[in-house]
């Protein structure tokens, strides 16, 4: 049985339902997302988290160049899935106060691209990655191009532009290893099992970090990522900071490492420290923030950037810690967009001291992000700590000064966010604030959903740790074997 | 070869038509007849053809592919030619005779194995087209469009002529067969004059697929004839130079690629690549960017001669094919555009999306294609050409056509950023049922093929 294909099957009857069914767009879309979900969650029972591929499905595609239609999922994209197919309900929830222009071809959109991820997440080979990977960013950019804000034009024309350029050297890459292969083939395995020389695997490795790094964004490939989340739609930002991102974390993890390990222990120390420089640089940058928007997308990067310098440490802290930390991000920076999104939509402004004391008069809301924002600070018992801390211990085994500064991320994060939630949520009420109407419906739901995953996984993560658990250990393993020669 | 016969024969008829004046059978007729060529084309697949008429032609895999994408190109185009004609003068059947005339030239350099065919093929095509682009008579653009092509075409072929007549003075042939023999057998003693005539058959072959440095003619010529005679030009007409160019190089030259002729073409296929998208970039009319575009991508179908292999052939028919097909789709809407709106700058389709969806996501399918995005056909096109010449390792030209694919996201967004997010006050636009039927054919065939390329591209 093709358990997999009926997976990614779905969001595309989903999509073309949202295009058919114009008036409850909204509605189908989220139905569609809850059996994508429903259906993931199968798959997570029928799941055994060994080291094993399951439900792998393979097709001939094109045949004259070895291609195949292979996907399969282990430990590593299950929890992946689990991201994707997890998120994108939340997401659509929180969009139902809104009304959008022409929203059945936005939910479509959507829809579609989550599609796209999920193919990302699965393929097993390199050419059904790539196409993936590019049917992710087109319906993304014109989600963020049609119902986007200011200069949306320009900033997401930046936005495509460094993305497609980044993938494009991807592509150069695959297609120069397909044919180093010795069977016509793009399929991952024969891409591990080939041995290159340094040189070759060190330009390799740039083909593809260029493409991961413009995604997650690791400094200095960011510049694109503080525009094109402010101008995007809520939704819009939610998908490239909530999922798109970990395209970025995941292709290094699956794709880059063992792919070409002689040419990522060349380059690790200076992918770790750029990380670093990122997250000090980011969260000065947070910290000057007074557009609240802003302030969470730079807090991103420095968030992204403690994830990628925990994983090119390469241990098994590392790893898992940056597994679980990109679905914590995924929930936390979730929660975080759409409570600015609640603050934004009924102040109608972005700067933060022109608020203060909302605390007051909406309290559950207050709750809900103070909740929000212990996880992203990673306060222990809150799903943020665990995973930093895994990080932050692999960094410390690769480096102990390395982790001392991308320690402060903490606590400069602590200072940013909670000095925000001081501007915001704090403080005397004045004349616009007085009238912020406290979270309702299915706000309340999607922000009870949130904080309950940030205590819940904050308390017991051990499930998700488990997900993955075999898959990186002998992942590391095997890329340690190809480095012992 | 039947096709051909047939195609020759419709000409001179719908030629009659016109001159009995039964205007509305024209283009039924032609369709008709090119249906008709089409499936007698198809036939001879895999026939096991050889050279016939002493030699001249060979009607083998390579020539039915190529014959057969033109003829529906053609097709495709005369379609959107309901009513078209009509208004630019009184005489209709003229119009059709010389296209398919044209075409029947086209048949010709797609299945030549004599230099005398190609070259009697090549003039058929040109000299028809000189007179479609000049057939505005009274438009001051089209005349100067018309004598350019004209004046640098003759000088094109004079360079084609020279470097056959080199290639005979040292081979002693005009047969295909004859000259691969004379380059196998000769790995060291080959003569310099046939050095000389491979040069020289590199500039005119280029100067008929518009490559740089002899481009200079295209957007002038692009731009000033009628605008379904520029689709006909930048698809059917560049497509069958690359068959003739392929066909030449692929028998006759390849085991001098190496040590000659790759450097040089090498040469032609940057500059090509370079100069048609800068200065695409900087073109406010839509047609006129089409035009430099369309350089550009010839700079992409030469990887395929950079690179000879074993996928060039395919890699050139997936190519032509999708690019024809997406070349198809933007005139067509083009051509409603100007008819309705009066202009052709990329502010005329401001707000297309909200004014008629439908044109505005064929054009965008179109667009992603020239493009390369994946899930059309366009991004194969650009993935067998990335592949073949990577498997020559040319690293470095693949760098800079990534360079270029990404200068050529601008300004094919540009149009997708007008349609779908400026706005303008503007009343609907509408489309005919036969634009509609071709352009959502397209359309179909241009994501069909970028999902599930090998329906065409097993067939070599």
């Amino acid at each position: 049985m093709d358990y997999l294909l009926l997976l990614l099957v779905f969001p595309l009857i989903g999509s073309l339902a949202c295009l058919l069914n114009k008036k409850a767009a909204k509605e189908t879309a989220f139905i569609s997302s809850l059996i994508t979900l429903a259906y993931a969650i199968v798959l997570l029972t029928k799941f055994v988290p060994d080291d094993s591929r399951q439900f792998v499905v393979d097709y001939p595609w094109i045949a004259q160049f070895g291609i195949h239609f292979k996907a399969g999922i282990d430990g590593i994209s299950m929890i992946m899935v689990l991201l994707t197919t997890g998120l994108i309900p939340l997401i659509i929830l929180s969009s139902f106060n809104r009304t959008f222009k022409n929203s059945s071809a936005l939910y479509a959109l959507i829809l579609f691209m989550q599609f796209g991820l999920l193919i990302v997440f699965t393929a097993l080979d390199g050419f059904l990655f790539y196409v993936g990977w590019e049917i992710a960013l087109i319906p993304i950019y014109f989600i963020c191009a049609i119902w986007g804000g200011v200069d949306r034009i320009r900033v997401n024309m930046k936005f495509f532009i460094y993305t497609f350029a980044g993938s494009l050297f991807m592509l150069l890459g695959i297609i120069y290893l397909h044919l180093q292969t010795t069977g016509n083939s793009y399929d991952i395995d024969a891409f591990y099992a080939l041995d290159l020389d340094s040189v070759t695997q060190g330009w390799l490795f740039w083909c593809f970090f260029i493409a991961f790094a413009i995604k997650m964004p690791i400094f200095p490939f960011h510049t694109w990522q503080p525009d094109t989340y402010t101008t995007a739609p809520t939704m819009g930002t939610m998908l490239l900071a909530g999922i798109m991102l970990k395209m970025g974390i995941y292709g290094v993890i699956r794709w880059l490492i063992p792919i070409v390990p002689i040419g990522f222990m060349e380059w690790k120390q200076l992918v770790i420290i750029l990380s670093i420089i990122g997250i000090v640089y980011a969260s000065i940058i947070a910290f000057k923030q007074k557009e609240i928007k802003r302030l969470v997308a730079y807090s991103s990067i420095a968030h992204v950037g403690l994830i990628a310098a925990g994983i090119f440490a390469w241990n098994a802290e590392g790893v898992q810690g940056g597994m679980i930390q990109m679905l914590n991000h995924g929930i936390n920076v979730i929660g975080l967009f759409f409570a600015m999104d609640i603050i934004i939509d009924r102040l109608n402004t972005q700067d933060s001291s022109q608020m203060g004391g909302i605390a007051k008069v909406a309290p559950k809301f207050a709750i809900a992000l103070l909740i929000i924002i212990l996880g992203t600070v990673a306060l222990p018992l809150t799903n943020g700590f665990i995973g930093e801390f895994l990080l932050l211990n692999a960094v410390y085994q690769y480096q102990i000064w390395f982790a001392a500064v991308a320690g402060l991320t903490i606590i400069f994060g602590a200072v940013y966010m909670l000095r925000m939630y001081k501007h915001v949520m704090q403080g005397e009420l004045n004349e616009l604030t007085s009238k912020f109407r406290d979270i309702k419906g299915s706000e309340v739901l999607v922000m009870g959903i949130i904080c309950a995953l940030i205590i819940i996984i904050g308390v017991y993560p051990k499930p998700i740790l488990n997900i993955s658990a075999a898959a990186v250990d002998t992942l590391i393993v095997q890329v340690n074997s190809k480095l012992a020669f | 070869m039947n096709s051909l016969i047939v195609i020759s024969i419709l000409a001179i008829v719908v030629l009659y038509l016109g001159l009995f004046k039964a205007k509305n059978a024209v283009l039924p007729v032609t369709i008709i007849g090119l249906i008709a060529a089409l499936v007698l084309s198809i036939m001879e697949w895999n026939s096991g053809a050889a050279p016939i008429y002493s030699g001249m032609m060979l009607f083998d895999n390579f020539a039915v592919a190529f014959s057969s994408l033109t003829i529906v190109s053609t097709i495709l185009i005369l379609l959107l030619s309901k009513n078209y004609f009509e208004k630019i003068s009184e005489n209709v059947a003229e119009y059709y005779t010389i296209i398919l005339f044209a075409l029947a030239g086209i048949v010709v350099m797609v299945s030549y194995h004599n230099m005398a065919m190609l070259f009697v093929g090549l003039e058929i095509m040109s000299v028809s087209l000189y007179i479609l682009a000049g057939i505005k008579k009274r438009d001051f653009a089209s005349n100067e469009a018309a004598l350019k092509y004209f004046l640098m075409g003759a000088f094109s072929t004079g360079f084609l002529l020279f470097g056959i007549t080199l290639i005979y003075g040292a081979s002693h042939s005009f047969d295909l067969e004859v000259i691969k023999q004379y380059v196998i057998n000769r790995p060291t003693g080959i003569d310099p004059m046939f050095y000389v005539g491979i040069l020289l058959m590199i500039i005119g072959l280029s100067f008929k697929i518009g490559a740089a440095p002899f481009h200079f003619w295209t957007p002038d010529v692009y731009e000033g004839s009628p605008t379904l005679i520029t689709v006909f030009m930048s698809t059917v007409v560049k497509t069958a130079g690359f068959a003739a160019f392929l066909r030449l190089f692929s028998v006759c030259f390849a085991p001098l690629a190496e040590d000659f002729w790759m450097p040089t073409l090498l040469v032609i296929t940057i500059l090509t690549l370079f100069i048609g998208n800068i200065t695409a970039l900087y073109q406010t009319n839509f047609k006129r960017m089409l035009a430099y575009s369309s350089i550009s991508h010839a700079g992409y179908m030469l990887f395929a001669i950079v690179a000879l292999g074993a996928t060039s052939t395919n890699s050139v028919f997936i190519y032509a094919a999708a690019y024809s097909i997406a070349s198809i789709i933007a005139f067509g809407v083009l051509i409603l555009v100007k008819e309705q709106t009066g202009g052709e700058n990329f502010n005329n389709f401001n707000g297309l999306g909200k004014k008629n969806p439908f044109l505005a996501f064929v054009l965008t399918i179109s667009m992603l294609s020239l493009a390369g995005i994946p899930l059309t056909a366009g991004f194969i096109g650009k993935f067998f050409m990335f592949s073949t010449a990577l498997a020559q390792y040319h690293i470095w030209l693949i760098v800079f056509a990534i360079i270029n694919a990404v200068i050529g996201i601008f300004y094919y967004f540009k149009v997708i950023a007008a349609m779908y997010f400026k706005d303008t006050e503007r009343k609907e636009l509408t489309s005919t049922p036969y634009y509609k039927i071709v352009l959502s054919v397209s359309a179909i065939v241009t994501i069909i093929l970028g999902i599930y390329p090998s329906l065409i591209t097993d067939l070599f």
